[in-house]
Order: structure tokens, then sequence, then C-alpha cells
């Protein structure tokens, strides 16, 4: 008997387990999907809760209802990985030793890693929508919003859905102009990059939407703490922006017991072969999901389309055939503009967003880097699509890999 | 992709002027590029430039401020001194190497 551990239970782990679980023999493989809690997010649906776009028990589920027969699920907290004796430790003393190991524990926000960040004020004058609760909070502190500076802030990069909070400030202006107290509010983005677009055709196709909806850049922000006695936050060269209401992204890194295991980099992502995901320090060890440090968004659908790459490699791996399936870094995002439109991005490692159509030339129906009802539509139809297509593992009608079809090559 | 000429060298560089081949990229060039942007290059600068090529060769990613700070051991605040106001676009372009980018 062969044993498979995948430590964590969301997008990525569970699609793996299901679609393993389908294709191995269970005379031959013991699947086991470690997670802390039994807690299943829809993590789109946080950006949607503060502007009362979903109630919070639309996108929360038990992670055991979506783990096919035959999956052994361990509700508890990773201790440590020892990769050279392929044991998996658990807090209580439990040992889970393993032929392959799956690290599928994503990225977390760690604001406790910005001076001044934590405190009284956290999830009232400071909040985040990257968290259940926080969403939930964030919900609360916007109702009570009457005007003033609404700070939409990022730490570092990089960070999960890396597009959210573009979406948080073009939602907030709608969402504020609904209360009729846009005109006295002024929304500012601030950024550690450039600009709110680095990316050529998306910085020309998309710059117009943050000024014509009179939201303010502040680039090259570097924070270094939060004064939220004076309601600002200051930056390494002394520059301040002040608020009334600060929605950061605090620093976002990968799992501690990772980094205690020596699997991780500075910010505990494991470091992998970004085509088959395979850990470079061991070849027991994979990393999938948000977990890894493969250089592209961390977002569910690279977590989709890493996956299934990953389970056509596996199956090779497992019959002792060498793996020749390749991630391209696939990824496909909406981003929601406001006034029920959204924007669709469609990239991989090579090739940055570009315009066209997708999936289909010219009929689309959706549209790339151009907002469209059709876009919207798709991103509110995704909820259902996820709970009942992708993680039980059933197929979906989208290749894992980039098409260049419908696209507007530059 | 356009290309300028730097030191008496044809080098290709992208509309914002980031070399697009970071092997096109030496120390007497990195000089010159400092030069463009008003920094003479010091022991001090050569630290995280060096630190920035060397983690390329590995990562094929321009390295962030924190990774430069946290992995490469020096101080944000110092990074900022050596490179005012926007030090992750100016030490990667004195570096040879592309900014750090976001995913749009």
């Amino acid at each position: 008997m062969r044993s498979l551990v995948i430590l964590g239970g969301g997008t990525a782990g569970t699609m793996a387990a299901n679609k393993l679980r389908a294709k191995l023999p269970r005379a031959e493989w013991q699947i086991t999907v470690v997670d802390q809690d039994d807690i299943h997010d829809y993590q789109p649906g946080y950006l949607f809760i503060p502007f009362g776009m979903n109630a919070p028990e639309q996108i929360r589920r038990s992670t055991h209802t979506f783990l096919a027969d035959g999956i052994d699920f361990v509700v508890a907290e990773v201790d440590i990985v020892e990769p050279a004796d392929q044991r998996v430790r658990l807090v209580g003393g439990r040992e889970l030793p393993y032929d392959y190991l799956i690290v599928a524990s994503g990225t977390t926000p760690r604001p406790d890693q910005t001076p001044g960040m934590l405190g009284d004020h956290w999830h009232d004058t400071v909040g985040e929508f990257y968290t259940f609760d926080g969403a939930v909070a964030l919900r609360e502190s916007l109702k009570r919003f009457t005007g003033g500076r609404l700070v939409m802030h990022i730490t570092e990069l990089p960070i999960k859905c890396p597009v959210a909070p573009l979406e948080f400030v073009m939602l907030a202006d709608d969402y504020l102009r609904q209360r009729g107290i846009r005109e006295a509010t002024e929304i500012v983005y601030v950024t550690p990059l450039d600009g709110a677009f680095t990316k050529p055709v998306a910085s020309r196709e998309l710059g117009h939407h943050l000024e014509q909806r009179d939201i303010h850049v502040e680039p090259d922000f570097m924070i270094e703490s939060v004064d939220a006695e004076r309601k600002v936050i200051v930056s390494y060269d002394e520059r301040e922006v002040p608020y009334d209401l600060l929605v950061t992204v605090p620093l976002n890194m990968g799992a501690d017991f990772v980094g205690r295991s020596g699997l991780g980099d500075e910010l505990n992502y494991v470091p992998v072969d970004k085509h088959t995901m395979q850990s470079t320090a061991y070849e027991t060890i994979f990393a999938l999901g948000d977990a890894s440090n493969i250089p592209t968004s961390k977002a569910g659908s690279v977590a989709h389309f890493s996956v299934e790459i990953f389970v056509e490699n596996f199956l090779q791996l497992a019959a002792g055939r060498p793996m020749t399936h390749r991630f391209d870094g696939h990824a496909n995002c909406f981003v929601e503009s406001g006034g029920g439109k959204a924007l669709l991005l469609d990239f991989n490692y090579d090739t940055e967003p570009l315009t066209g159509t997708f999936p289909l030339p010219k009929i689309g129906p959706m549209s790339l880097l151009k907002e469209s009802r059709a876009n919207h539509l798709g991103k509110l139809a995704f909820r259902q699509i996820y709970w009942n297509v992708l993680l039980p593992g059933r197929p979906m009608p989208l290749p894992a890999a980039m098409s260049m079809t419908g696209k507007n090559p530059e | 992709m356009p290309s300028t000429t730097i030191a008496g060298r044809e080098i290709d560089v992208d509309a914002e002027g980031f070399l697009t081949k970071p092997e096109q990229w030496d120390e007497a060039l990195a000089e010159s590029l400092a030069a463009n942007i008003g920094i003479t290059l010091t022991e001090a600068h050569w630290v995280p430039i060096r630190f920035l090529r060397k983690d390329f060769e590995t990562q094929k990613e321009t390295a962030t401020l924190r990774r430069v700070s946290t992995v490469g051991g020096i101080p944000v605040k110092e990074l900022f001194a050596l490179f005012p106001g926007k030090p992750a676009k100016k030490m990667s372009y004195v570096a040879g190497l592309q900014k750090p980018k976001g995913c749009v």
C-alpha cells in the first residue's frame, strides 16, 4: 500500500485528492487530506461580502462534504514535515508516513508582520477582505462610513488574487455612489509597484478605469508602519498617507510549518519546478495552489489548471514512467468593475494579458481586457461551477493550457 | 522592441528603458545606467545590485524589495537611501533587469 498525504483541503488540495482518488486503485493507494479545520470557503466571494453582493452563508461549506469516498480526512495542525524520513508530524503527536506529499496549505494574510497594523482598530478602521471574518467586519465598517478618505493598500507582492484590490476600489466607487456619499469620499489606491497596472497592454487598455472613477494612485509606497492613532500609513521613505478607513492587504506568507520544515523560501513558499510543481529539493514532494513559488498569480484558476497537469503527471509517476506534462502558468481572472460589469484576463508565464474575446474568436461571449456584462455574469455563475463541478473534480470544458485563439497579439 | 546605445553599445530595452536581455548587462554598463538616473555607484550600491543579479540567475525573476532585505540582508531603509524614492524600480534598472511587476 502506498500513501499520498495532502496538506491542505482548499481548492488545490481538494481537487487533487478527488481527481487522483478517481484514478488510483484503492487497493494500492491510500489518500489522506489534512486540514486545520473543516471549513471550505469560496474565497472569490470574500470580495463581494463588504458590498452586500454575497451573503456570508453563500460562500461557506464543510471541507469533508467535497472529499470523495475513499479519502481519509484528518482535522489537525501540522507540526513539521520531515522530508528525509518521508513523514508528517501533526500537533498532538500523530505521525503520517508518506510515499508522496502534496503541500497545498496556501497563503495567509499576516498583519502581524507590519508594525501597528494589529490592535483595537483591526477589523474596524483598519480592515481587510482576505478572510471570512475580515470581509464580514468590513461590511460593517463600510456601512458606518460616511465619507472621508478610503485607502486601499497593498503591503508587498506576491498576494493572493492580485486583481482583487483593483476590484475593491471600483466596486467601492459604485457602492459609495449608490449611497450618495461618493462626492464626500476620496478613494486612494496605494501600491508598492510603480503603478496600478504594470504590464504594457493592460496599462494601455485599463489605465483610464481608475482615472475616470477619480481614484488616486499612490505608487512606489513601501509601508513601514501603520499609525492608527494619527490614522496614517507611513512608508520607508517617510511619506504619509492619511485615511479614515484603511483597507489593507497584509503581507502574504505560506504556512509556518513550511518554514519550520525547511521547505520554504523567505515567505514560506515551496520552491518548485514551475512546469511540474515538483519540489526542487525533494522528488517526493509537490506544492500545489498558492503554497508554491511559481511565478504567476496566486489564484483559483491557476490552482485548477495546474492541478490538471499535476494529476496527469502523477499518474505517470505512480506507474514508474517519466512525467511528460508541463504547466504553462495559465491564469484566467475576472475583474469586477462595478455597475454590473467585469473585465476578463487570460494569460500565462510567457504571454501578458491581451485584448480579444474568450473562449471563442469574435463570438466570445466574454471579452478580454474590456468591461462587459457577459464577463460579470460569468463571474457570478462561477460560484456554482466551483462547488458543483470544479471541487468534485468533474471535467471542465476549459483546457488547462492557455490558448491564443481569440486573442489579439501585439 | 526598441534598442538604444549606452556607453557605445547597442542595448535592447523596453518602452521605459529597462533592459530586455539581461545577458547584455555588465558592470561597466551599470555605471552608465546609474548615471542616466543621477546615481554615482559606490560600493554600498553594488551590494544590492550584485544580489539582484545573483538572485535572478536562480529565480529568473527580479527580487522584490522585501527579498533584497530579508535574503540579501540589506535593510529597506538603506535601499531607500541608496536609490531615493523608487528603490525597487531604480535598482532593477541599474542591474539590467525588468522592474517588479504585478499581473496586469
